[in-house]
């Protein structure tokens, strides 16, 4: 049996990596990939404590994460949508109406 | 070091490397074939985990629902254009130490606390019927969150809908 380190460990390189691709990448919709990413990572934590406490509480809360996943790239995309049809780009440092 | 020690390499392995692939490639649609991947990976995780149902609720809605919304809206954009532009901004170093500065930290907490880990198992209370237990556990004890996620579901729908409309 794979000991809860290395779940937890596993789930801070991805953390880590979506983190890296948030900050890093031009693009909007691969940063919305990065979220999603991110999302995974807290997932297999949450499942890794679930199995160390013999509790299903934290799947649940990992069905509502997904849940939230979901949503949050519906609107998210229309967003991006709304935004290209407008600006034509989809990069985040075009995206400057508001600065002065 | 039996058969799950390699299965979890194997799956830790193949998730990690296509989520560095994911975050470094140039071409979004390759980014998205790389995060498929890296979330199949993660589903075996959580069939290891034994968690059967979320092994089939993030094969089913991750790879079969989100990211088909993904590579629609990447074939919506224009593909050739974004493929000729500078893909990572200013800030990148920057933004690599911060993460790494976080990663660090985050490993750190997990060093400390690594006690707390060892805890007698009680696989038993999960193991044999997953879906039965969350069913029952969702529809007692988390009936109102449930309700309210239908809810943000509703409304994301209907967001969605009227953010992609042509004419507001």
């Amino acid at each position: 049996m794979v000991s809860t380190e290395a779940y937890l460990l596993l789930g801070l390189a991805l953390f880590t990596i979506g983190v890296i691709g948030v900050l890093t990448r031009r693009n909007v919709i691969i940063m919305l990939m990065s979220i999603e990413l991110i999302l995974n990572a807290v997932n297999i934590n949450l499942i890794a404590f679930s199995r160390l406490w013999g509790d299903v509480s934290g799947q649940i809360f990992a069905i509502f994460i997904i849940t939230d996943a979901a949503a949050e790239a519906a609107v998210g995309l229309g967003i991006i949508l709304a935004f290209f049809r407008n600006r034509t780009t989809v990069l985040a440092d075009e995206m400057d109406m508001l600065k002065w | 070091m039996d058969v799950t020690h390699i299965l979890f390499g194997v799956f830790a392995v193949m998730a990690v490397v296509s989520a560095i692939l994911m975050v470094t490639t140039r071409n979004i649609v390759h980014c998205a074939v790389f995060l498929i991947t890296t979330l199949l990976a993660t589903a075996g995780v959580f069939l290891l985990l034994q968690a059967e149902f979320l092994f089939v609720t993030q094969i089913i809605l991750y790879v079969g629902g989100i990211m088909v919304l993904f590579v629609f809206v990447i074939m919506l954009v224009n593909l050739d254009v974004s493929l000729r532009q500078v893909q990572f901004n200013r800030q990148t170093w920057v933004a690599v130490l911060l993460a790494a500065v976080l990663g660090a930290q985050l490993f750190i907490a997990l060093w400390l606390g690594r006690n707390a880990l060892r805890l007698p198992a009680r696989a038993e209370l999960i193991a044999p019927k997953n879906t039965e237990a969350i069913g029952q556990v969702l529809f007692q004890r988390y009936m109102l969150p449930f309700e309210i996620a239908s809810i943000l579901l509703l409304v994301a729908m209907i967001g969605a809908v009227v953010m992609a409309k042509r004419r507001v």
